[in-house]
């Protein structure tokens, strides 16, 4: 009775605010609305007993993914008035993208083939059962290949991003920590003996 | 008990929950008020002054005086700031420092909601702390504090990361997120077992990335008074301007729970004879968690500020790699027979 409660409220939350993502002129309010559509996704995840999954959505999407992506959104100077032009010419464009997108939907979500319609819910799991442990256990033997690959993938993502941004000026003046280190007093002061002079 | 029980009904475990939510919140909201006033004092104390001493008997009354002269204030909002998102930013930056006290265990007994993933929920918690920071900077309307917001928003991504892979060594050695299960594996000796000494490189990054973590001296830059006005929070005035503060607090009393939880044994005694273990676990984890806080005190009264790209070199280039080191040497270290603990 409470978990259906919990289900609508959250259910109602995540439609709005996924709908206020795209509707919502400023796009820092549409970047916070969708940190709260990714939030109320994880309260949806935890109701299904997928605890590491909907922490983990969290801790990455929210915690970190979401607040560079605001960092992004808010130095940029964005132009509405700019980023409407031309919206007849591509119109026909999006709208095939739409309905590609709904049939693919529709595939997913409403045909016997895959099955989600008559997907039955995860019945509850014993006490001593741990998420956690059953991910890790998956990940690391049944799917450790599939795993490792995406993991090299993201990491030629990674350094890929920094070689393309890196750029080294010759005129840039930076520090070498190590040699600061490695100074000494006597390389450094020289102290001179100087006498008072004579009044 | 049972009368209330059956007053309430079926409604009973929101209620007991809540209840129980009131009688956490409460002493750490206390906390913060007094740990203000011993910063103030203990700093004092290191500088060889009194610090505050007329609001009471020895300044007692001090912290009532400040939260009455704080909402007495008038709370400005400047003309074209977000309305809503500047109200919002101090309660996106206390929330989580509260919510992340539900799985913070006291005793074996004592704990508001025993969870598996303690610790994930704690790391989760904690990183949505950075959003009080980034939306009251942009919601200022003002270029300071902006900058202020991107400032201290990068200094506290960039710790998070070597936080976290001190907090995976824990979980190597203890096989659990669960906090209580974490302090019943340094059960056995006395502090010898507790897991302070095998993770020591670790111990070290987590205590100075949660000094960084919560914006205080020597990382301080965001507020940085002797250079600059303040961070993110230089509009903000009166009462929103103190929950950021009380954010701050309560999330240093966080980082010194979880210190003393994970590193130092929680709630067990040094020694496991007479007069060590007369003394209630309770507090022998409140001992513990006022002994770093008093660290935390002590770091503000002794070092000068880092500068900003030092701060960044600490944490990227030094710690990060110390803690990846560490949970090699560690995983190696736990398949041998020389491992103890």
């Amino acid at each position: 009775m409470i978990e259906t409660l919990v289900f609508y409220f959250f259910s109602a939350i995540l439609v709005a605010s996924s709908l206020a993502v795209i509707t919502v002129r400023n796009p820092v309010h549409a970047a916070l609305f969708l940190v709260l559509a990714f939030f109320t996704a994880a309260g949806l995840w935890l109701l299904l007993e997928a605890e590491f999954l909907a922490i983990v959505l969290v801790l990455v999407y929210v915690g970190a993914v979401m607040v560079l992506f605001l960092f992004v959104v808010m130095m940029l100077d964005i132009n509405i008035a700019r980023l409407r032009e031309g919206i007849w010419a591509w119109l026909p464009f999006g709208a095939l993208l739409a309905v590609v997108m709904v049939l693919e939907m529709w595939i997913v979500l409403g045909s016997e083939r895959f099955g989600l319609v008559g997907t039955i819910a995860p019945e509850g799991h014993p006490a001593g059962y741990s998420n956690t442990k059953e991910l890790g256990r998956l990940i690391y033997t049944h799917y450790v290949y599939a795993f490792e690959i995406a993991a090299v993938i993201l990491l030629v993502a990674i350094v890929s991003a920094i070689a393309l941004t890196l750029r080294r000026r010759k005129d840039t003046k930076s520090q070498v920590a190590s040699e600061q280190l490695a100074a000494r007093r006597e390389e450094r002061v020289r102290l001179v003996s100087m006498p008072s002079g004579k009044k | 008990m049972e009368f209330f029980q059956n007053l309430f009904g079926d409604a009973w475990p929101l209620v007991w929950t809540l209840v129980k939510i009131v009688a956490l919140t409460l002493p750490i909201m206390g906390t913060v008020a007094y740990l203000t006033l011993a910063e103030r004092k203990v700093i004092g104390y290191i500088q060889v002054r009194i610090g505050p001493n007329r609001v009471g008997p020895v300044g007692l009354l001090q912290p009532i005086a400040d939260a009455v002269k704080i909402l007495l204030k008038e709370i400005i909002i400047p003309s074209g700031s977000n309305k809503i998102l500047f109200v919002l930013a101090p309660v996106l930056a206390i929330a989580p420092a509260l919510v992340a006290w539900a799985v913070v265990p006291f005793s074996p007994e004592m704990v508001l909601s025993n969870i598996d993933a303690g610790l994930l929920f704690i790391l989760a918690a904690t990183s949505l702390g950075v959003y009080g920071v980034i939306v009251a900077g942009w919601a200022s309307n003002s270029k300071y504090a902006f900058l202020g917001a991107i400032r201290s928003s990068a200094q506290i991504v960039s710790y998070e990361i070597a936080m976290g892979f001190a907090l995976v060594g824990v979980l190597m050695v203890a096989h659990s997120l669960n906090l209580g299960e974490i302090v019943k594996g340094q059960t056995g000796g006395g502090f010898w077992s507790w897991y302070f000494i095998p993770l020591f490189p670790l111990f070290l990054v987590y205590l100075i990335s949660g000094v960084a973590e919560t914006n205080r001296a020597p990382f301080d830059v965001a507020e940085g008074e002797t250079e600059i006005v303040a961070g993110f929070h230089v509009e903000y005035s009166g009462m929103t301007f103190s929950v950021f503060y009380l954010a701050e607090y309560a999330n240093m009393i966080l980082v010194s729970a979880l210190c003393s939880l994970m590193f130092l044994g929680g709630w067990l005694p040094p020694f496991n004879f007479a007069p060590f273990t007369w003394i209630p676990g309770f507090l022998w984890l409140l001992i513990k968690i006022a002994f770093i806080l008093f660290l935390f005190l002590w770091f503000r009264a002794t070092f000068p500020r880092y500068r900003y790209d030092q701060i960044m070199r600490l944490g990227w280039k030094v710690f990060i790699p110390v803690t990846l080191v560490w949970i090699v040497v560690v995983g190696a270290w736990m398949q041998t027979p020389l491992w103890l603990w």
